[in-house]
């Protein structure tokens, strides 16, 4: 943990603030880019399956996605975090792990929805016009179906991640050290601006991700439908 | 031999009996018009023909090969199924063009998948994908599109639309094409254009079944008109003889209702 330097009139510099808050600023940029790995491929993977005609894996599928979404991220992180202590007696060591695990899980879950609207959401009629010119379901499906799902999902998919960075803060319910609770060490002395002066970093991500999906949509915006 | 035999054809959805024993057959080179009032079990009867559809029983013939047959008990694999797909093209009423994609690569797609599965592919890459796109362009023109091959779907009018599905369906080299009301989802300046695409087809001797309701073109452009209702073929015959002296009461009925409109 960072050693935190207050000056000998027992306040904090601004330069010395900003390097301390990014210093817990990388562990939610590492939560934040940890988790979009996993959890991207692994909601299509879960997309599969609750969309699978196989029935029982469309309904497991479909109930765990249910339980995902309707508890709360912060119990989720609870729950990985210490039910393999209490169960095994093997406490998780790695507390960042332990948070990237809720995350992939839970966002995985979001991601999956959104996956699944929007391959739900291309009309019957591609896929036909695909069938009688004699393409297999695996050319359909990535030389057709894929882009246009892809134009669909870029605008949610741009809200799921912008919900994402301002969640990573939720890891410090496990104590992963990230941007506030590094702040709240200042605030237990004290010192409260530096709680504040955090929000400039969520403000500046988010801000740099809506320019981003903007430009990601506009580059889709050749054709329509 | 006939191009396609549709033999004792019955197709069901649920308790909704909606083809009821179709037979008719097709001679290559000939245009065969279909008309009849709706929900008679057209569109049906075109999907069991294209395997969009499964038939319950009868069977289906396209150019000496089963597409479909209830008796052989003979399971066609997904394989068959497809390859049997390349041996008919398909128009819809609503063209179902890729939006992704120009319309030149709208009419070479499918052909470039297909090419990839033979053996050729490998060595002459090159070669197999410029005349790919070289008979893409020859049939855009012909279909009038030449100066829209960089287009895409979103900018292009109802008939340019229909323009390029007709293309695509015909880059695929089918022996037959069928039609589902190709003119119907348009306004009814742009439905001439279409019309002239058909005839022209016609006049190449391609085969083409026409699914339709433009009486006055069904009978100018067809060598034989068949007249269903409730998933039979009530009456068929010479386009003439069908359109302008109906002998049965419900074609009668389903030409006078037409006048009318
Ligand atoms: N996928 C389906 N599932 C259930 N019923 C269907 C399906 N497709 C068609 N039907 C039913 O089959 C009947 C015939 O429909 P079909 O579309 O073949 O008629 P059509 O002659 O093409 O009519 P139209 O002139 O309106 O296009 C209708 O009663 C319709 O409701
Ligand atoms: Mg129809």
């Amino acid at each position: 943990m960072t050693i935190f330097m207050l000056n000998a009139a027992g306040t904090v510099s601004f330069w010395t603030a900003t390097k301390t808050l990014a210093e817990g600023w990388l562990e939610n940029c590492t939560l934040f880019a940890l988790t979009l790995v996993f959890a991207l491929p692994l909601g299509l993977i879960i997309t599969f399956g609750s969309m699978s005609k196989f029935k029982p894996l469309s309904y497991l599928t479909r109930t765990f996605v249910w339980i995902i979404r309707g508890t709360p991220l912060m119990l989720q992180l609870m729950v990985v975090f210490y039910v393999p202590g209490l169960l095994f007696e093997t406490p998780f060591k790695n507390r960042m792990l332990a948070a990237l695990i809720a995350f992939v899980i839970n966002y995985a879950a979001y991601f999956s929805e959104i996956y699944r609207g929007g391959i739900e959401s291309i009309p019957k009629g591609q896929y036909e016009a695909c069938q009688v010119l004699g393409m297999t379901k695996s050319q359909t499906f990535f030389k057709v179906i894929l882009m246009q799902v892809v134009k669909r999902v870029v605008p949610p998919m741009g809200n799921e991640i912008i919900t994402l960075v301002k969640d990573t803060s939720l890891a410090r319910i496990i104590a992963v050290a990230e941007i506030l609770m590094t702040a709240e060490i200042y605030t237990a002395k004290g010192i409260i601006w530096p709680l504040f002066y955090t929000a400039v970093y969520f403000l500046a991500f988010c801000g740099i991700l809506t320019l981003l999906f903007g430009f990601i949509e506009k580059k889709l915006d050749y054709y329509k439908g | 031999m006939a191009i396609l035999e549709v033999r004792k054809l019955y197709k069901s959805f649920g308790s909704n009996n909606v083809l009821k024993g179709i037979d008719f057959d097709l001679e290559e080179g000939k245009v065969l018009s279909i008309i009849g009032s709706s929900g008679s079990g057209k569109t049906t009867l075109l999907r069991c023909i294209t395997s969009l559809e499964t038939a319950d029983k009868g069977s289906i013939t396209v150019n000496g090969k089963m597409v479909f047959d209830d008796e052989n008990h003979h399971k066609l694999t997904k394989e068959e199924i497809r390859k049997n797909r390349l041996s008919v093209g398909l128009v819809f009423q609503d063209f179902h063009l890729f939006p992704q994609y120009t319309v030149l690569k709208n009419v070479t797609l499918a052909c470039e998948l297909q090419a990839k599965k033979d053996p050729q592919w490998k060595q002459n890459k090159k070669q197999i994908l410029a005349d790919i796109e070289e008979n893409a362009k020859t049939i855009l023109a012909k279909v009038g599109l030449s100066e829209k091959l960089n287009a895409y779907p979103c900018e292009l009018s109802g008939g340019q639309k229909q323009r390029v599905s007709i293309a695509r369906a015909l880059a695929m080299n089918p022996s037959i094409l069928f039609f589902d009301e190709p003119t119907s989802a348009l306004d009814p300046e742009l439905t001439g254009e279409i019309l002239k695409v058909i005839r022209d087809l016609a006049a190449a001797k391609m085969t083409m079944v026409i699914v339709t309701h433009e009486m006055a073109f069904a009978r100018d452009v067809s060598d034989h008109v068949i007249f269903m209702d409730g998933g039979v073929i009530v009456e068929e015959g010479d386009p003439e003889q069908v359109i302008n002296n109906p002998q049965q009461e419900r074609t009668k009925h389903f030409l006078s209702r037409f006048q009318e409109k």
